[in-house]
């Protein structure tokens, strides 16, 4: 241990987009300038973004916390002695105080924030790989038994139990198995994949190569959005890190076990999240969707059986597996047990991410983490689980984050994005864009997307007109109904969520002047 | 005015860089990209002789990508976030600013989130995304990836 002092700034693309590049750079000439010596170290964001550029300042077993800092603010840092944990306008104290982030359920993003997103050291001295050693122990079969016990289900939004699927392809017979990874993080309002990737980067391929040996799988794939540069440059030197140190290739270890993972990247499809247009898509295909059955458990990448799970997904699994399903399903409510990573957004004065049990109340998420609007004004709506989820009214905040809670008021949660929207937003227009949207994103492979979207859009702009109010608002409805019926995915069949919930809560948005 | 023109050679390292397997025509089209910014119909041609495609393919996966661009982009790429998280920030009206202050030498692309929604409105430059950008912040930032070129 050298006697430099440690000064965290994170590396994480939140941080960097509102200058901790430049804060890190101006630490570090300030630092040569005063002839100090000091260890600059790159961790990931803890998620509290409203606090960006957030630096850590290590003293003793401290860390001592620095928030909103400006490269401006650097020259009075040191003045003030940062180094020492001194004080500072920008001083918010030790990182442990902070209530926003000691009050959470951290179980899949404990690491993020804490580590140096790329040192394998680091990641090692904090239980790295300890998971896959034992999975190795308890074998494939006491593994998948470990996830379905522990009620984990699909956090990239449709919620399926992950256990039962592993088992799936796990009894699958075939010569070739598949773990693919889906980091097509598209929905709006949504950024904790990308926060786990870049934070906790061999986080992620520890818990691929786990369901790679649960399953028999040899390869994993992660798709990667093209909007995430920072995480695919941080991907790829992780993986290529844990290739060298033989955590990933031939004989992992010595333990007889081979894996390995490719990292594709998207190309601007949103419907490539989809999981079946994501296979399509790591097969350099067009991104059009499947009809399932086959499901990708059976039939996946190039036909072969397939595990497809989202990022928070699998990075939830090695604490599981290190802690027991007990601990795991001992947090959330009825059928939504363990944790989610929900992302605070929009109109927010502390967007950020903040991982809870399930059961927590939209209201405690929005108004006690988030501080209600930035802006201060009113809140008018909240837009749950992307561009696909239903817009909630203020009166409707008291609902617990439950899959099911959510399915019986015509919503859903999602990736566990929250938008939210002050008294300003023309709700009108926030319907007509997810029809908007679904024409753009649309597949076309299906005519009730592909067409619906485009008439849906027409006839949304003949309400807000005035023409027809009463028939069109019936056709809307008739339409609406035919997307969510006959769809072959989400794309179409959950854009009237985002529809209808406006409909039903902001009509009065469709008839401007009219009381 | 005529179109530039995308070095062959380039487009063949990068194939053979997925050892010419087919199944990377997407992976290749984003190399292609972004070391070149667009794709051309002689690309489209390129890549179809040298994976054993149709033309018809790989245009269809061409036409399918919204990053796949078939006109030559300008020096600077901006995109800036239209999705709902943006929309709450005013990013419908940080985008029509955009379009109305780019020069020719930019090209101004709508991107459906860019992972930044707790710091919206967000825009991406050349790669590199921002966040918290009002129009004087997006102002400033065009004007240094100006001088970044010059």
């Amino acid at each position: 241990m050298s006697g430099k002092t440690r000064v965290l700034v994170p590396r994480e693309t939140t941080a960097v987009s509102v200058g901790a590049d430049e804060v890190a750079v101006a630490i570090a000439r300030e630092a040569k300038q005063r002839g100090l010596e000091l260890e600059l170290v790159r961790n990931g964001s803890w998620g509290a973004c409203w606090l960006e550029p957030l630096v850590e300042v290590v003293k003793g077993e401290a860390r001592i916390a620095y928030g909103n800092v400006a490269p401006d603010d650097v020259p009075s840092l040191f003045e003030a002695g940062f180094l020492e944990g001194g004080n500072h306008d920008k001083r918010l104290g030790p990182i442990n105080g902070i209530d926003y982030l000691i009050s959470q359920d951290r179980w899949t993003f404990w690491r993020c924030g804490l580590i140096e997103s790329l040192s394998l050291d680091d990641f090692l001295a904090h239980q790295g790989f300890k998971a896959l050693q034992k999975a190795w122990e308890i074998g494939a079969d006491a593994v998948i038994g470990t996830i379905t016990d522990s009620g984990l289900r699909g956090r990239g939004g449709a919620g399926f139990p992950t256990g039962i699927k592993w088992r799936t392809v796990a009894d699958a017979e075939a010569d070739q198995k598949y773990v693919a990874c889906n980091a097509d993080e598209g929905d709006s309002g949504t950024f904790s994949d990308r926060m786990l990737m870049e934070g906790d980067p061999f986080g992620l391929i520890e818990a691929m190569a786990i369901a790679g040996y649960a399953v028999g799988a040899s390869k994993g794939y992660i798709y990667l959005r093209s909007e995430y540069p920072l995480a695919q440059m941080i991907l790829d030197r992780a993986l290529g890190t844990a290739r060298d140190a033989g955590w990933l290739g031939e004989d992992i270890r010595g333990s007889g076990f081979d894996f390995d993972i490719e990292l594709h990247l998207g190309a601007g499809s949103y419907v490539c999240g989809e999981e079946t247009a994501m296979l399509e898509s790591l097969e350099g295909k067009k991104g059009i969707v499947r009809y399932k059955p086959p499901l990708p458990a059976i039939e996946g990448l190039f036909g072969k059986p397939t595990v497809v799970n989202n990022v928070v997904t699998l990075a939830s699994v090695p604490n599981i597996v290190n802690l027991g399903a007990e601990r795991y399903a001992g947090m959330g409510v009825n059928r939504s047990k363990g944790s989610l990573a929900f992302q605070l957004s929009g109109n927010i004065k502390r967007g950020g991410l903040v991982e809870k049990a399930f059961g927590i109340t939209l209201r405690e998420l929005v108004e006690h983490y988030g501080g209600g609007t930035a802006s201060g004004r009113p809140l008018k709506a909240v837009q749950v689980g992307g561009p696909l989820g239903a817009y909630l009214a203020a009166d409707q905040l008291d609902t617990p984050m439950d899959y099911e809670a959510f399915a019986q008021i015509g919503a859903m949660i999602g990736h566990g994005g929250i938008v939210v929207f002050d008294d300003t937003a023309d709700m009108a227009q926030q319907a007509r864009f997810a029809m908007e949207f679904c024409a753009l994103e649309s597949c076309g492979k299906c005519t009730p997307c592909r067409i619906g979207s485009t008439r849906g859009v027409e006839i949304i702009d003949h309400i807000i007109r005035g023409e027809n109010r009463d028939a069109n608002y019936d056709l809307l409805m008739e339409l609406c109904d035919t997307m969510e019926d006959a769809s072959l995915c989400a794309m179409g069949g959950m854009t009237p969520y985002p529809v209808r919930s406006v409909l039903k809560h902001f009509a009065s948005d469709f008839s401007p002047g009219e009381s | 005015m005529t179109q530039p023109v995308i070095d062959a050679a380039s487009v063949d390292a990068i194939v053979k860089r997925y050892d010419s397997r087919p199944e990377m025509l997407v992976q290749i089209l984003v190399a292609v990209v972004g070391k070149h910014g667009w794709v051309s119909e002689d690309v489209i041609r390129q890549l179809a002789d040298a994976l054993n495609l149709s033309r018809a393919e790989v245009h269809g996966v061409v036409a399918f990508y919204h990053d796949f661009r078939t006109e030559p982009p300008g020096r600077r790429i901006i995109k800036v976030c239209q999705a709902e998280a943006c929309q709450s920030m005013g990013g419908r009206e940080l985008a029509a600013h955009a379009d109305a202050v780019a020069d020719a030498d930019t090209t101004v692309e709508a991107a459906y989130c860019l992972g930044n929604c707790a710091c919206a409105p967000a825009v991406m430059i050349d790669g590199r995304t921002y966040g918290r950008v009002d129009a004087g912040r997006f102002d400033a930032l065009l004007q240094s990836a100006r001088e970044a070129q010059s």
